[in-house]
């Protein structure tokens, strides 16, 4: 098939082809990006916890004075203990997809001047790290003596465990056991490296700030209170939560049972992720909306060529071409077309990508998402292209002989 | 004319049934997504208090330390330490000022059995109520005598009054909050503006239900109720007592009723800040005075998934006009030899330019109608969307009108690429063709 004779005639339709091409353009700018939108949501609902989640639930109490905390603590341990199929009951100030307590900027230098990031201390009772599941990658977990007691707002002069994406931060390329580093007056060490401990809340970071967490063991006491961690099979887990809730009205019915946030940690994370479902639905009904209107902008077009062409195609049958030869003609003009609406199209997509990264925190369009573009763009072509093409290859060659 | 035109048009897209389906859906497509989009986007950015917004400010001052400041570029924070906004009140310089901070209410139901719950509360000061229009069902605000007397006494929404008291008239009557007897001197009408503007960065949500419970500022302190955010700009040697402590945890808010007292109090506020530069306190001099609106812009609040939203929307529409130029182009050159006719009949450029816009303008509005059944779908999607906002989108009656501006705006432009080329065509080998 030669492809001088599509081009000629496309030149006698520039503005059409134009129009089309233009189409294709816009349509693989949004594409592109749209698919890459729901790529990283994608990854960010699948992001990896680090922690044993079908397997813990928490319940989170409120509204009891300070000086009860310590009492509240303890009834509430030993009912929740007793709880058939409990595996452990734990303190534990954040939760993963949960309650945000302890999200702080810390510096690597007493004097504050090196600031190292906003992170988020886990201040946990014996027993959370354990039951959390994390995994331990370098140094050592929580000792018993580890666990002391503390009076302000966080402990002080503790071994924490921090996370392998946060140490790598802080310390690129170096041993971060043996590392310390403040929190404000308050000094840390670190004895331990987790795999990944992700954040309460990690749609709000971007990248490997999602598991940017410390682990700081503590005994509970007025400051860590009212935020339990509960362990259990993940069979017995909803039955388990469910006496648990039960069972705050008796011992403790001064508190507060927040019904939000006592949740298995499954469906805190489901509900903190609904948002980004939404918005994933409704990226693919627009590209689904997207390439429909395309292709029944290029059916549109190729069919109204077809009708205008149905002359010239009868003559070429009757001089010999086949029907094949008519189908591959406009096969190829649509390739042409769309393939020159794919080139402007990857600028187009490459220059959306940068407003997008300047007003929201998206990070470079990787290229491979281009020829993925394009393809799907070169199948939509000939998908939308072939009713008409086939139409036009029907076209018998008595046309010819006739006037109009 | 007219009459003519639309005859020709509509029977135009009669004979091609196909292409004129195509290009109508193409279209409504387009505009249901792009109407859905703009409805909650207005939403969100909409003016919580028209009435009131323009005469609404909100001051910022910046105390923390010398380093990282430059001048003319360091914004001031957002939040006030209490001295300072203790300082602004008192001055009394605009027509109504009231400091505030967003915490917890635990509210213990009269009702045997009943269980305490947390409600959203307000902790401000007297002129609140005043200054932000809220309306009362029954009684009224406290005073600023209250204010200074830490007087037990609370306002509250009709929807806790509902809660309680079966909506009956609670003025008078005592309620149980934070372990304290509070007395009920007001009840407020529904009253949420959307965006929730006095609570930006206090650490509440921005749209949804309105707070419960709203109780003097020092009344509540009193009883040890804490501000749901605070950032400290200093080490803080005792963080449970806020008023000394080197925190900021209110925002304030003055009423000022003409551009002069705006200009006045913009000088009061550097003044005031100049005198705490030289009294030690600060060493930041930067100020800054918006007012409702601009404050909202500058904490961006609307989501920045409704901004893609809209963006992506538009970015559709914009596709599906240049797919309805396409299509209209292959209509009116299919139709080449009829113009030629009309054109060799004594019609001029303008009528054939006239006719083709009109047949355009006949899809727009096709394409809004229908659009406007997609929007009202996508409105359905939305409000099933977990989003606090969820059940206010609503199409009314601005942007029903708005939906057929845009299709008919989106159509015309789409048609005169189409248009003009239909009437530029030379009769005479159009009429030789034929």
């Amino acid at each position: 098939m030669q492809i001088q004779p599509i081009l000629a005639a496309l030149r006698r339709h520039r503005l059409a082809t134009l129009l089309i091409a233009l189409e294709i353009a816009l349509a693989c700018a949004v594409l592109c990006n749209a698919c890459f939108l729901i790529a990283n949501r994608i990854a960010l609902i699948h992001l990896d916890s680090g922690v044993d989640q079908s397997s813990l639930a928490t319940v989170q109490l409120t509204g009891y004075e300070d000086n009860q905390a310590n009492d509240l603590n303890a009834r509430v341990l030993a009912g929740f203990r007793g709880i058939p199929g409990m595996q452990s009951v734990s303190v534990l100030n954040s939760i993963p997809f949960g309650a945000r307590r302890g999200t702080a900027g810390m510096t690597l230098d007493q004097a504050g001047q090196k600031f190292g990031g906003v992170v988020e201390f886990y201040v946990g009772g014996p027993g959370s790290l354990k039951a959390l599941g994390v995994k331990l990658v370098a140094g050592r977990g929580p000792q018993m003596d580890d666990f002391q007691a503390f009076t302000g707002l966080m402990p002080n002069n503790a071994s924490v465990q921090i996370t392998r994406a946060l140490a790598n931060h802080l310390w690129p390329g170096a041993d971060p056991l043996g590392k310390t580093f403040w929190l404000g007056d308050l000094q840390y060490r670190v004895v331990g490296v987790i795999d990944h401990l992700v954040r309460p809340d990690p749609g709000g970071w971007p990248g490997d700030r999602k598991d940017w967490s410390i682990f700081v063991p503590a005994q509970t006491g007025v400051f860590l209170s009212g935020s339990y961690l509960l362990r259990a099979d993940p069979k017995d887990l909803p039955r388990v939560l469910r006496e648990a809730r039960d069972m705050v009205r008796k011992i403790a019915p001064d508190a507060v049972l927040d019904q939000e946030g006592s949740k298995a940690l499954d469906d805190l994370r489901a509900e903190g992720f609904q948002k980004d479902r939404a918005m994933i639905g409704m990226l693919v009904g627009v590209i689904a909306a997207l390439l429909l209107v395309t292709a029944l902008g290029i059916v549109g077009l190729a069919s109204f060529w077809v009708q205008q062409r149905r002359r010239q195609i009868g003559i070429r049958r009757a001089i010999g071409a086949t029907r094949n030869d008519i189908l591959r003609y406009f096969q190829i003009e649509n390739f042409l077309i769309v393939s020159g609406g794919i080139a402007l199209g990857m600028l187009l997509a490459y220059a959306l990508n940068l407003v997008l990264m300047q007003h929201y925190e998206l990070p470079r369009l990787p290229l491979y998402y281009l020829p993925i573009g394009a393809l799907i763009l070169w199948g939509l072509g000939q998908l939308a292209v072939l009713g008409p093409a086939l139409r036009a290859a029907a076209v018998s060659p008595v046309v010819a002989t006739r006037s109009v | 004319m007219f009459a003519y035109y639309l005859e020709l048009a509509l029977r135009s897209l009669k004979r091609n049934r196909v292409l004129t389906a195509l290009m109508v859906m193409a279209l409504a497509l387009g505009i249901g997504a792009t109407i859905t989009t703009l409805t909650v986007l207005r939403l969100l950015s909409g003016d919580p208090l028209p009435q009131k917004s323009a005469q609404l400010f909100y001051p910022q001052i910046d105390p923390n330390a010398k380093e990282g400041y430059i001048e003319g570029q360091t914004k001031p924070d957002q939040l006030m330490a209490y001295p300072d906004a203790m300082n602004l009140l008192q001055a009394h310089r605009g027509t109504h000022q009231a400091a505030m901070a967003l915490t917890q209410a635990k509210v213990m139901p009269k009702q045997v059995n009943a269980r305490p719950f947390f409600s959203d509360a307000v902790m401000t000061t007297a002129d609140f109520f005043a200054m932000f229009d809220a309306p009362f069902q029954y009684g009224g605000g406290w005073t600023a005598a209250d204010d200074d007397g830490r007087a037990q006494l609370v306002v509250i929404a009709g929807f806790l009054n509902d809660k309680l008291f079966a909506g009956a008239n609670s003025v008078g009557r005592v309620i149980r909050i934070n372990d304290h007897d509070l007395r009920i001197v007001g009840v407020l009408k529904p009253w949420a503006p959307q965006p929730r503007f006095y609570a930006q960065d206090l650490g509440g949500r921005s749209y949804g239900d309105g707070d419960a419970v709203f109780l003097p500022l020092q009344t509540a302190r009193a009883m040890e109720m804490g501000p749901q955010d605070t950032e400290c700009y200093a080490a803080v040697p005792d963080i449970r007592h806020l008023e000394t402590a080197p925190c900021e945890w209110l925002g304030v808010w003055v009423e000022l009723d003409s551009g002069a007292a705006v200009a006045d109090y913009k000088t009061f506020l550097d003044g005031y800040v100049k005198q705490q530069v030289a009294l030690g306190r600060f060493q930041r001099t930067e100020t800054s005075l918006l007012d409702l609106m601009g404050w909202l812009r500058q904490e961006q609040v609307v989501p920045d998934d409704v901004r893609l939203q809209a963006g992506l929307a538009f970015g559709f529409l914009l596709i599906c006009v240049v797919n309805t130029v396409g299509l209209l182009l292959a209509k009116c050159l299919r139709r080449s030899a009829e113009i030629g006719v009309r054109r060799a009949l004594g019609a001029t450029r303008r009528e054939i330019f006239t006719q083709f816009m009109v047949e355009a303008g006949i899809v727009g509005l096709a394409g809004g109608v229908l659009g406007l059944l997609f929007a009202e779908l996508g409105l359905l999607g939305i409000r099933h969307q977990p989003a606090e906002y969820a059940s206010l989108a609503h199409l009314d009656t601005w942007m029903f009108m708005f939906t057929f501006v845009v299709a008919l705006v989106a159509s015309l432009v789409a048609g005169i690429l189409p248009a003009w080329r239909a009437c530029v065509l030379a009769p005479a080998p159009q009429l030789k063709a034929a």
